[in-house]
């Protein structure tokens, strides 16, 4: 029995278990859209500021 | 920011004098926008883009459709008690702005829970609170704020719609076994004999087998099933000849490790899959958003307002109308049906239908046809016929709509593939006689190599790498194609037929002379105050012509639907309108659109309309001319018979009054002659004519909204660039053929190493990746080259 058997094992459970991740990934539709998020990503998180009791309402012409 | 744009949506606000916290905006609609904005913080809209937004349209009344529960059932993708979500197609999603407001509609409406934009596809996923907010109230949310959803009958259970992500898995099934079996297959390509190689080889060997099998029995088998087809329709279309290389490769392969003979050739064999299926991908990945297989669903809305024997008012689903019902049409909503006028004035905008834009006025009484949409005021008409049997939709169920225009068509691949398959097995076969002779042992080892070398992998791959560059490249000039099919069919044509308005016309702006006696200043004051009441388009046309007066507040305004508008201002009185309406009997036979003025009782002239033509039209059918035949098929009357004929080259064909059914068979009796047709067109009326020619390009001035069913969509701006864009495509179809000489080099090469017996692992290793890298790169290389060529 040689050390390469469980290298062989382990590196071919290790491209499966990222195999598996890409899987997972199309299914969840990471690859439907590949732009938005790029977007998305560079919002910055805005100050939470207290309600005010202004609605779209309360301004009018 | 300058001060003159809006500062919401970007469009000139110099004369509008309307601000707000010291901004300037070009409408109260931009400005209510705005006030939305600022009042619930969201004024970050503004920082991420300049003047993002779009004027919201005013609405009343067009979303009641949405109070039907089975109407709102079909649209949404999940629905339980208290939760419901629905995506929406936003045509004006444009930039990152776009992205920012619709995922902080929950800023807007707390009943919103989380919205989530796909820019791509345009569309927006809300997800919200159905106790207490409604589609219908989201629906006017998002409208009010200048994002407009688009509903038509399209979307009826498109929520249930499943995405098809087939492709990208057998990419990566393939992709992950090509990996794998590359560095499994590494250590014999150094070392042939030796101790570590000769007790682990089988190992390494076997896993390669077992990588295989999901690359050859999964990624591959669309190849497979179009060999099949093809060869059932007994056609050798390139699959063929992919087919068969995969099997030989595959079963040689197994042979070798089964009979302990030798490594075979999965790298190459999962190598190849790995590559054509990229191929397919890039080819695959063009422009979501569009639509080009849009038939008369696309544009007619879900429902539509019913009123009983009683009068009760009830929404209905279109599908569900019946003859005989009374409907009621509001203002600017979509006529789903032909039927007959019944109360009100209609005010018709067949531009959908006719590209014609000018609104057509009808008394009761008068027949209306489906495709129209009412501008002014609200009707109540009498259905003539069902939706399936309406004039407009008739049109779709012409044959034409039936045929598959791929089917039909061998392309170059194709074509070439043919020769190629019978030129291999031609050599395949001389060469094993050979061998069968010379060294029987050898005799199969070369048949198979023959094939596996030959598998003119090269050859597939050139066409979807060039063809893909091309629609991409093509795309970003805003010319639109279908597929990479319609690449080849454009550099075939040899004749050029245009629709007239709205194609080569401008529908936007007119060119409007003025004959008569010369206004005074008071008059044109007066002319210009009382246009500025009225809604007709040719009023706004003419409003926007004259100069900035100062705006009178006129003592008496009327106006008179179907005949003009009569105004009075202290003692001056003023009428606008038609020749009988002004009282200008004299009126000779003329086709063009007029406006007549009289003044304080007396005829003062008339503004005519003449069409307005594309910049560059002359320049582009100049370029047209020499390679091309030329002809315009228009539905309008000859009214601009003159003017065409100036603008145009002299060997022209000009014909008018073309009904859609009469396009469509002037084209189906070219071909028949053996004509290679393009058809330019853009209204509903040209759809069964796009549909019948080679290649038919929907002109349109938003790409994204209205474009009937066509192979390709050109944005209006580009229109004067159609002759480069015919050139690209013959280029691109030359880059194709050098490719496949390219190919050829390398399956020579590749087929001496084979005839000759001496096809080791390591020579196909090198040289099919290599022969596919290199193909790849090449067309890259050129077609990106030629793209700069074109602006």
């Amino acid at each position: 029995m040689s050390v390469i058997y469980i290298l062989l094992a382990i590196s071919i459970i290790v491209a499966i278990g990222f195999f598996i991740a890409f899987i997972v990934a199309v299914r969840h539709g990471q690859f439907d859209d590949s732009y938005t998020p790029s977007v998305r990503m560079l919002f910055e998180d805005e100050i939470v500021k207290t309600k005010t009791n202004k609605t779209i309402l309360t301004k009018k012409e | 920011m300058s001060d003159s744009a809006c500062f919401h949506c970007g469009l000139d606000a110099s004369n509008s004098n309307i601000t707000a916290d010291d901004k300037s905006f070009c409408c109260h609609g931009c400005k209510t926008v705005y006030e939305i904005f600022s009042a619930n913080d969201l004024t970050c809209y503004y920082d991420l883009q300049q003047a993002p937004g779009a004027t919201p349209n005013k609405l009343v009344g067009k979303y009641h459709f949405l109070d039907n529960t089975k109407i709102v059932e079909k649209l949404l993708e999940f629905n339980n008690d208290t939760t419901q979500i629905v995506t929406l197609y936003i045509p004006h999603v444009h930039c990152s702005s776009c992205i920012w407001i619709l995922e902080n509609l929950n800023k807007l409406n707390p009943s919103i829970g989380a919205s989530f934009v796909n820019f791509g596809k345009k569309t927006v996923r809300v997800t919200y609170n159905s106790e207490i907010y409604s589609l219908k109230q989201l629906v006017e949310l998002l409208a009010s704020i200048g994002y407009e959803p688009f509903i038509s009958l399209d979307d009826y259970n498109v929520g249930k719609t499943h995405i098809d992500r087939s492709l990208i898995y057998k990419l990566g099934v393939a992709g992950f076994a090509f990996g794998n079996i590359m560095f499994l297959s590494f250590p014999e390509y150094f070392q042939v004999q030796g101790f570590w190689i000769e007790t682990y080889a089988p190992l390494f060997r076997w896993l390669m087998f077992f990588f295989s099998l999901p690359v050859v029995f999964y990624s591959g088998q669309d190849y497979f099933i179009s060999a099949y087809k093809g060869l059932r329709a007994h056609i050798l279309n390139i699959d063929v000849p992919i087919a068969l290389g995969i099997t030989v490769l595959f079963i040689r392969s197994s042979a070798e490790i089964i009979l302990n003979l030798g490594t075979g050739f999965f790298d190459s064999l999962t190598g190849l899959i790995f590559f054509l299926l990229l191929g397919k991908f890039f080819q695959q990945k063009t422009y979501k958003f569009l639509s080009f297989e849009r038939d008369y669903k696309s544009y007619f809305p879900i429902g539509i307002t019913k009123i009983s024997s009683e009068g009760k008012e009830t929404s209905i689903q279109v599908y569900d109308i019946k003859k005989g019902d009374r409907l009621l049409i509001r203002n600017e909503e979509l006529i789903p049906v032909d039927c007959i006028l019944i109360k009100g004035k209609a005010h018709i905008d067949y531009s959908f239908v006719t590209g014609e834009s000018k609104a057509v006025s009808k008394q009761s009484g008068d027949k209306l046809f489906a495709g129209g949409k009412q501008m002014h005021g609200i009707l109540e008409v009498d259905v003539l016929k069902t939706v399936e049997q309406s004039y407009l939709t008739q049109l779709w169920s012409n044959d034409v709509f039936k045929n598959n225009k791929e089917l039909e068509f061998t392309n170059i691949t194709n074509s070439i593939s043919k020769r190629f398959t019978v030129t291999i097995l031609l050599i395949a076969f001389i060469a094993t006689t050979y061998w069968l002779f010379i060294d029987s042992s050898k005799a199969l080892n070369v048949f198979t190599a023959v094939l596996i070398i030959a598998c003119p992998c090269a050859i597939a791959l050139s066409a979807p790498f060039t063809f893909g560059n091309i629609l991409r490249i093509l795309g970003k000039k805003k010319f639109y194609l279908k597929n990479a099919q319609v690449i080849e069919q454009l550099a075939k044509i040899n004749t050029i037929i245009f629709d007239k308005t709205g194609t080569i016309t401008n529908n936007e702006t007119d060119e409007i002379h003025y004959d008569g006696s010369k206004l005074s200043e008071a008059e044109e004051i007066l002319l210009k105050s009382t246009l500025r009441g009225s809604n007709h388009p040719l009023s706004r046309s003419l409003y926007h012509l004259l100069d900035q007066h100062n705006i009178l507040s006129l003592d008496t305004y009327e106006e008179h639907l179907g005949k003009g508008i009569e105004a009075q201002y202290k003692t001056q009185n003023i009428k606008i309108g038609s020749a009988s309406y002004v009282g200008y009997s004299t009126e000779p036979a003329n086709l063009n659109t007029t406006v007549h003025i009289s003044a304080d009782s007396a005829y003062k002239g008339k503004f005519t309309f003449y069409n307005k033509y594309r910049t560059g039209l002359s320049q582009l059918f100049n370029q047209l001319k020499k390679e091309y035949d030329l002809v315009i098929l228009s539905g309008d009357n000859a009214g601009e018979k003159d003017n065409l004929a100036k603008l145009l080259p002299t060997k022209t064909k000009l014909l008018f009054n073309q009904k859609p059914e009469d396009k469509l068979e002037y084209i189906k009796h070219h071909q028949n002659e053996g004509a290679q047709v393009l058809m330019i067109g853009d209204g509903l009326n040209d759809a069964g004519a796009l549909a019948q020619s080679d290649v038919g390009i929907a002109i349109s001035e938003n790409v994204n909204v209205f474009s009937p069913a066509c192979d390709a969509i050109l944005d209006a701006s580009k229109f004067n660039q159609l002759y480069n864009y015919i050139k690209v495509s013959k280029s691109a179809i030359k880059i194709i053929k050098w490719s496949f000489v390219l190919s050829f080099i390398y399956n020579i090469i590749g087929l001496y190493f084979a005839v000759t017996g001496q096809l080791a692992p390591v020579v196909a290793a090198i040289l099919m990746p290599l022969s596919s890298i290199s193909i790849v790169a090449f067309t890259t290389i050129t077609t990106n080259i030629l793209g700069k060529k074109v602006d």
